[in-house]
C-alpha cells in the first residue's frame, strides 16, 4: 500500500474507493475519459519528489544558504529598503486567519481583514494628507503605471512628464503599462546643482496635451524636492494632474503631498513592516483626492465603512465594486483582482506601532546617520557625496573622481560589505557614481566600517 | 451525523484610531548616536522649511500589547483555510497552505536580500528561480517563461502584451485588435485584454457549456489577435474540442492563451502546451499552494512557446560560466510589470510545495481535487432546489457549478442566501452568481486537501439549508446570525453621500 501523502487527506486507498463507488465509477481514469486520447499526458513529469518534510527544508536552506551574509545590511535603497521590521508585524501577519484567508467576498465572516484593511487605507491617507486611498496595487512601478491610465482616463491627455532622474526600473514599468492606451512619456531636465526638478524646463513641456506631471519626493537619488509645490501649480495651470511618489516613510518629516496639491499620491509600502525578500512581495500605494470623479477611476479595491442592514453596528465591506473587473469585465478600472493585502496589513500595524513620534524619530535617524555617512565618506580622498548640494533624506550619491564604481564595489564584497548601487548603467552621464542607503539598521559602527573600507577599496 | 455547532469570534473591536492615549508609543526607535548628533547637529536645522511637516501626521499613539491584542482580535474575526475549514470558493483553489513552506520562506537568507544586490552574492536565489522555471515548464509543457507578474491578472496583462509584441513584430497589430473571450471567462479575461488595448470579443458557450464552435468560427479572421480559454472552464467541464480551438485560432493568425486559474484539476494528466496553447500564466497561490493572505500577495508566472521568448520580460534568469546571472540582453521585450522580478516569497513556497509533492504527488493532487468535486457534484445535484446545469453526465474536473434556481423560485431562497447560510455552519460560502451564464449560480471548488467528512458535512449542509428553505424560507434568508457580524449594508458603503473609505473621511463627517 503506498504511503499516504499529509496534504491528500483522501489520498487513502479505501475512502478513495468508497467515494468511486457512490460514483459508480472503477478508476479515477473514468473522470478524465472526456479529455481526448491524444492530449493525456502519459510520460513521468521531470520534477523530484516526493520528499518528506525535513527533506525538503534541507534542500531549500541549503539553497538559501548559498546567498551571501554581510558584515551590515547592505546599503541599498532605490525603492526597496532594508528597514527594521517589528517583531509584533511578523507576529500578526503569520497568522493563519488572516494568511489563509481569500479576497473577502463574504464580509459577515471577513470582519477582520476587511477592518484592518480599511485602518491600512486609513493611516495611508494620515501619511499622504488625502481621503481615499485604495487597499494596495503590486508595487510602486504598477502604481504609477495605474495613476498614469487613471490620469489620461479623467482628462483625456495623453503625455506625462516625469523627472529625467526618476527610478529607470520605474519608467521601464510606466511605459509598458502606458503604451497600451497610446500615452507618450517625455522626461524633465534637473537642475545641474540642486538635482530639483527644473521648473524652466517643465513650463517649456508642460502643455495642453499633458495629462499629469510626475514628481518623486525624495527623488530616486534620495534629494527632496523642496519645490514640489511650485511643481504641482505648474501641473495645475495647464490643467494637468500632479502625482507624486514617496517613500512613506519619509512622511514623518516632510511635508504631505496632499498638502502641496498632489491629486494622487503613489509609493512603495515595502519600508512599512515588510522584509525586502529580494524584491516582492511590495506593497503599491496608491491614494487619491476626495473627489467624485477621481474615486470612480481609482483602481484596485477599496473597504469601506458601513452598518450593518438593522443598523445595529458598524461592519466593513468591499465598496464601490462596480469599478472592478469581477463586475464590470473589459470596462474596469483595472484588471487588478489579487492584491498585496497581507503586506497593507503589515503596513498598518507598522504604523500603528510607531505612531506619529516613533515616525517622526526614525526619520531624524535617516537624515542624521545618512548626513554623518555622506561626512565621512567625503572626507576620503577622491570622492564626493552627494553629487547634488539638495537637502537629502536616507539615500545619497556617491561619485568617485579617478576609480571605476565597479571596481570599488567588488572590493567591498570582498570586505563583506555590499555599498550602494552603481548608477553608471542607469545614468551614464552622473560619472562613477553609486547610489547610497543608509537605515536605522546600520549603526554608526556600520558606516564607520563602511568609510574605512572604502578607503581601503580607493587605495588598493 | 449532527452537525457541529459554530460561532465566530466577536470583539466588537474599535478602530486602532480609537484606542491609545497621547504619549504612548508600540516600539522604541534607535535614538541618534551622540557623536552623529554632534558631528550634524539637529535635523530639523538642515531640512528647507518650504517641505518640513508642520503636524505630524495623525496615527494611533498605542503600546506594544494594545497593538498586539487589536490585530490579533480582528484575526480571530476571520475565516481562514488553515485556521477555520472547508473554503470552496470556485475558481479560487483554496487548498491547505503548508505550514513548512512558511517557515522556509521566513529565513533572513530570503528575507533579508535586496533586490539590487550583486549577482555573485545570491547565487542560490538565482537557482531557485532559474529550476522553478523549468519545473513550471515541464507541468504545462511550455518552452520558456517569465516569473516577474505579481497576481495573475498581472500575467495575464502581460500575455496580452506579449500577444501585441508578436503581432506589432509581424507588422499586423494595426488590423490585429480583437480578443476573443468566451461568455463563461473569469472577469480578469477581459479586463487584461483591455488593458492591453485589445477589443474584447465575446463568444457564448454552447448547450454542451463549451464554447460554441460555429459561433468561434464567425469571430475569428483577420482582426483576431488571440484567444483567451480556461480549460477546465468555469463551469469545470473540459473543452473536449481543444485541439479544433486552436486550430481555428492559430489558422487566422491568432495566438492561444492559457488561464491557468483552472490548473488545479490537470496536473500530470494534460498540459496546455500539449492542448495548443502559446501563452500560459499560473497562479501559484491556487496550484501551488502558497496562502492567498486575505486577497495577495499572489503569483502569477507567464510560460510561452518558444517562438515568444522575444518577448518576455526583463531580466531574465541565465546560466553562464558557472554563474546564474540577471541578462537584461532581449531587445524585443514588452519591457517590465513589475519593479524587480517578481513576489519571490510565494515562488519560494511554491519551490518548496513542488518538492514536497513531486511529480507524482503532483498528479495525484490533481486526482483527488477531481474525485473530490465529482464526489461533491454527484451528492448535490440530487437536492432538493438545485441542479447541476449544462453537459449531464459528463465528469466535472476540479470544479462545478449548480444552480439554485429552482429553489428561488419555489422558495425565494437564492443563492446568496443559500452562500449565507453555510456561513452559520462554519462553511465558508462557494463562489456566487458566476459564471454568468448560470442563474442563480454557486460554484464549488473543494480542492484535494479537504477529508471526506468535511466533504459529506457540506453535504448534510447543504441539505438542512434545502429542507429549510421549502419550510421557513425566511429563516434561511435572514442568515448569517453565527457569524461576527450579519448582512451589512453595501448601499450604504457604495453609495457618495454615505461612503466612507477612510477614518480622514469618517473625522469629516462627524
Amino acid at each position: 500500500m503506498s504511503r499516504a501523502n499529509p496534504y491528500l487527506p483522501n489520498s487513502v486507498q479505501e475512502i478513495k474507493e468508497r467515494m468511486m463507488e457512490r460514483l459508480g465509477i472503477r478508476s479515477i481514469d473514468e473522470l478524465y475519459s472526456d479529455i481526448p486520447e491524444e492530449l493525456r499526458f502519459k510520460g513521468e513529469l521531470r520534477i523530484p519528489g516526493p520528499h518528506s518534510e525535513e527533506e525538503v527544508r534541507r534542500v531549500v536552506t541549503a539553497l538559501l544558504e548559498r546567498n551571501w551574509r554581510f558584515r551590515c545590511p547592505p546599503f541599498l535603497g532605490g525603492g526597496v529598503y532594508p528597514h527594521y521590521v517589528p517583531a509584533v508585524v511578523d507576529e500578526i501577519v503569520r497568522r493563519a486567519e488572516f494568511l489563509t484567508s481569500y479576497t473577502p467576498y463574504q464580509p459577515e465572516v471577513s470582519q477582520g481583514m476587511l477592518q484592518a484593511i480599511f485602518e491600512y487605507q486609513s493611516l495611508i491617507c494620515e501619511l499622504v494628507g488625502l481621503d481615499v486611498a485604495c487597499a494596495s496595487l503590486y508595487d510602486w512601478s504598477s502604481a504609477l503605471g495605474e495613476a498614469a491610465r487613471m490620469a489620461n482616463r479623467l482628462n483625456h491627455r495623453s503625455t506625462i512628464l516625469v523627472p529625467h532622474l526618476m527610478s529607470p526600473r520605474r519608467l521601464t514599468v510606466l511605459k509598458t503599462y502606458t503604451e497600451p492606451v497610446g500615452m507618450k512619456v517625455r522626461g524633465v531636465d534637473y537642475d545641474r546643482e540642486t538635482g530639483l526638478l527644473d521648473l524652466d524646463d517643465l513650463l517649456v513641456k508642460v502643455d495642453g496635451r499633458v495629462a499629469a506631471v510626475y514628481l518623486e519626493n525624495p527623488s530616486y537619488l534620495g534629494f527632496v524636492e523642496e519645490e514640489a509645490e511650485a511643481v504641482g501649480e505648474i501641473a495645475h495651470e495647464s490643467g494637468a494632474l500632479f502625482i507624486v511618489g514617496v517613500d512613506p516613510i519619509s512622511l514623518g518629516l516632510l511635508k504631505a503631498p496632499g498638502d502641496y496639491g498632489a491629486d494622487i499620491v503613489i509609493g512603495e509600502g515595502q519600508p512599512l513592516g515588510n522584509h525586502m525578500n529580494y524584491g516582492g512581495p511590495l506593497l503599491g500605494i496608491f491614494a487619491c483626492r476626495d473627489d467624485p470623479q477621481m474615486i470612480r477611476q481609482i483602481p484596485g479595491r477599496l473597504i469601506g465603512m458601513t452598518e450593518t442592514l438593522d443598523g445595529s453596528r458598524r461592519g466593513y465591506v468591499m465598496a464601490l465594486q462596480a469599478r472592478e473587473q469581477h463586475i464590470r469585465r473589459e470596462k474596469a478600472t483595472s484588471n487588478i483582482c489579487s492584491n498585496e493585502a497581507l503586506c497593507a496589513l503589515a503596513g498598518a500595524v507598522y504604523l500603528s506601532l510607531l505612531g506619529p513620534t516613533g515616525l517622526r524619530e526614525l526619520c531624524e535617524v535617516l537624515v542624521s546617520r545618512a548626513r554623518y555617512a555622506m561626512r565621512r565618506i567625503c572626507e576620503l580622498p577622491g570622492v564626493r557625496a552627494p553629487i547634488f548640494s539638495s537637502f537629502h533624506f536616507k539615500e545619497f550619491t556617491v561619485s568617485l573622481l579617478d576609480k571605476p564604481v565597479y571596481e570599488v564595489h567588488k572590493r567591498l564584497l570582498e570586505r563583506g560589505i555590499h555599498g550602494g548601487k552603481p548608477l553608471v548603467g542607469e545614468f551614464p552621464e552622473l560619472g562613477e557614481v553609486a547610489l547610497y542607503c543608509v537605515t536605522e539598521r546600520h549603526t554608526k559602527e556600520d558606516i564607520d566600517l563602511l568609510v574605512s573600507a572604502l578607503g581601503e577599496a580607493l587605495e588598493g | 451525523m449532527r452537525m457541529r455547532r459554530f460561532r465566530q469570534a466577536d470583539w466588537d473591536e474599535p478602530l486602532i484610531f480609537e484606542l491609545g492615549w497621547e504619549g504612548r508609543a508600540g516600539f522604541s526607535v534607535p535614538a541618534v548616536e551622540p557623536e552623529v548628533r554632534d558631528e550634524v547637529g539637529e535635523v530639523e536645522e538642515l531640512i528647507p522649511i518650504n517641505i518640513l511637516r508642520e503636524e505630524p501626521p495623525r496615527l494611533p499613539e498605542v503600546s506594544e500589547v494594545e497593538v498586539l491584542r487589536h490585530y490579533i482580535h480582528l484575526s480571530q474575526m476571520n475565516y481562514g483555510v488553515n485556521s477555520s475549514g472547508i473554503y470552496p470558493l470556485g475558481s479560487c483553489t483554496m487548498k491547505y497552505n503548508p505550514v513548512i513552506n512558511e517557515v522556509l520562506a521566513s529565513n533572513p537568507a530570503l528575507t533579508e536580500i535586496h533586490p539590487d544586490q550583486d549577482e555573485a552574492t545570491i547565487q542560490g536565489i538565482l537557482e531557485l528561480l532559474y529550476r522553478l522555471k523549468i519545473w513550471l515548464q515541464e507541468l504545462t509543457g511550455m518552452e520558456d517563461g517569465s516569473l516577474e507578474p505579481a497576481a495573475g491578472a498581472q500575467g495575464e496583462f502581460l500575455g496580452n502584451l506579449i500577444m501585441r509584441a508578436y503581432h506589432a513584430d509581424r507588422g499586423e497589430l494595426e488590423r490585429r485588435r480583437e480578443v476573443i473571450i468566451p461568455d463563461s471567462a473569469h472577469g480578469t479575461n477581459p479586463a487584461s485584454a483591455a488593458m492591453a488595448g485589445f477589443k474584447v470579443v465575446e463568444v457564448p458557450s454552447g448547450e454542451d457549456g463549451c464554447v460554441d464552435l460555429e459561433a468561434l468560427k464567425s469571430v475569428v479572421g483577420e482582426g483576431t489577435a488571440g484567444l483567451m480559454l480556461t480549460n477546465p472552464n468555469t463551469l469545470g467541464i473540459f473543452e473536449s474540442r481543444i485541439s479544433e480551438i486552436a486550430e481555428i485560432v492559430h489558422r487566422a493568425g491568432g495566438l492561444m492563451y492559457y488561464d491557468g486559474a483552472n490548473l488545479n484539476a490537470l496536473m500530470g494528466r494534460c498540459r496546455p502546451g500539449d492542448m495548443g496553447f502559446d501563452i500560459v500564466h499560473l497562479n501559484l497561490h491556487k496550484t501551488f499552494s502558497t496562502p492567498h493572505g486575505g486577497g495577495g500577495p499572489g503569483s502569477g508566472p507567464v510560460l510561452v512557446k518558444a517562438f515568444l521568448s522575444d518577448y518576455l520580460p526583463v531580466p531574465v534568469v541565465v546560466y553562464r560560466d558557472g554563474l546564474y546571472r540577471l541578462s537584461y540582453d532581449r531587445p524585443k521585450t514588452v519591457g517590465k510589470v513589475h519593479g524587480y522580478y517578481g513576489n519571490i516569497s510565494p515562488i519560494l513556497k511554491a519551490y518548496a510545495y513542488i518538492l514536497s509533492m513531486g511529480g507524482e504527488g503532483l498528479r495525484e493532487a490533481s486526482e483527488i481535487a477531481v474525485l473530490n468535486s465529482n464526489y461533491l457534484a454527484q451528492r448535490l445535484k440530487d437536492v432538493r432546489g438545485l441542479s447541476l446545469p449544462y453537459a449531464p453526465g459528463v465528469p466535472r474536473k476540479h470544479e462545478f457549478v449548480l444552480s439554485a434556481s429552482k429553489m428561488a423560485e419555489e422558495t425565494g431562497v437564492r443563492a446568496l442566501h443559500i452562500a449565507k447560510r453555510l456561513l452559520d455552519y462554519g462553511i465558508h460560502a462557494p463562489t456566487i452568481y458566476f459564471p454568468l451564464i448560470v442563474p442563480e449560480a454557486l460554484m464549488i471548488e473543494p480542492t484535494e486537501t479537504e477529508p471526506l467528512e468535511a466533504l459529506d458535512r457540506l453535504v448534510e449542509a447543504f441539505e438542512e439549508i434545502s429542507s429549510l428553505a421549502y419550510s421557513k424560507p425566511e429563516e434561511v434568508q435572514s442568515s448569517p446570525r453565527n457569524t461576527t457580524v450579519g448582512r451589512l449594508d453595501d448601499v450604504k458603503a457604495s453609495h457618495p453621500r454615505t461612503m466612507c473609505l477612510s477614518y480622514r473621511m469618517l473625522r469629516k463627517t462627524r
